[in-house]
């Protein structure tokens, strides 16, 4: 899980809020970028500056058509975080099911103590 | 991207930007659980997850009292993590603190609660790591920030990578 700290990063370019509201919006589908400056309420310097890191990996795409720069979401670059979330689950899951053996033994065993007191 | 979860299989979910809830049913009484949760002979068993072997689980269990847990994964990794008993409610609750050994300024709050029914128990295990200072200092807690939204947007667009 050790990362480099650097902005290259899915983890970090979903950390920040006004990110993820670009990918909240972008979510519903293509946008030119007044459409984020307007739903954001932020100048567009900010929203241009946000759109670079996540463009940088790769979580947004661009295409130009005309005058419009029109962006959208890639989810395949937010894999890795889904992926963490599930290898989390899975190593838990792993636990509890060795759980289970270790529970089945201790309820045999209270059985058989209940049985030795009658 | 199919739902994999069964009966059998511990879900995780982020409630809020800094939890993370684990939860899992068991087919044995709360009392069980409780004493897997707090007998070091069991945890050596159970906390291994099958990747490796617990070689320390030192249980001090009281309020006040220490917890560390040491597994060697199968490839030599050592993984190791310690915490402080903050509240013990016998067969029902404990309240830790968790610190993995790997990263030892991000500690979370863990509140692990048991109940029963029909001879069955659902656990739940809530992992917050509330220090807002390493959310916005750290790339660990960043991550978890952002990590609910992302999976919700990874919800949305599921059709999409198919």
């Amino acid at each position: 899980m050790a990362r480099a700290a650097t902005t290259a990063d899915a983890f970090n370019a979903v950390a920040e809020p006004r990110r993820r509201q670009i990918l909240d919006v972008l979510a519903g589908g293509e946008r030119p970028v007044n459409d984020l400056v307007r739903a954001l309420e932020l100048a567009q310097p900010q929203v241009s500056k946000h759109l670079r890191v996540l463009r940088e990996v790769g979580a947004v795409d661009v295409r130009e058509e005309g005058r419009q720069r029109l962006y959208r979401l890639n989810g395949r670059a937010l894999k890795p975080i889904h992926d963490w979330v599930k290898s989390y689950e899975r190593s838990w899951s792993e636990r509890f099911d060795e759980m289970d053996v270790v529970l089945e033994d201790l309820k045999r065993k209270e059985q058989e103590d209940v049985g030795d007191d009658e | 991207m199919s739902e994999m979860t069964s009966s059998g299989s511990a879900k995780v979910t982020l409630p809020t930007d800094t939890q993370i809830l684990i939860t899992r049913e068991f087919d044995a009484p709360k009392h069980l659980v409780y004493k897997a949760w707090t007998t070091a002979e069991l945890v050596k068993r159970w906390w291994n997850a099958k990747r490796g072997e617990v070689t320390i689980a030192d249980i001090d269990l009281r309020v006040g009292g220490t917890w560390r847990w040491v597994m060697v994964t199968d490839d030599g990794f050592e993984v190791a993590f310690h915490g402080e008993y903050r509240e013990l409610v016998p067969n029902e609750k404990i309240v830790t603190t968790e610190v993995y050994e790997g990263m030892p300024d991000a500690a979370a709050l863990n509140t692990l609660t048991l109940t029963e029914e029909d001879g069955r128990t659902t656990m739940t295990l809530l992992v917050d790591h509330a220090s807002r200072e390493h959310r916005d200092g750290h790339i660990e807690s960043g991550m978890e920030a952002g990590m609910q939204d992302a999976l919700d947007l990874l919800e949305q667009v599921a059709i999409s990578l198919r």
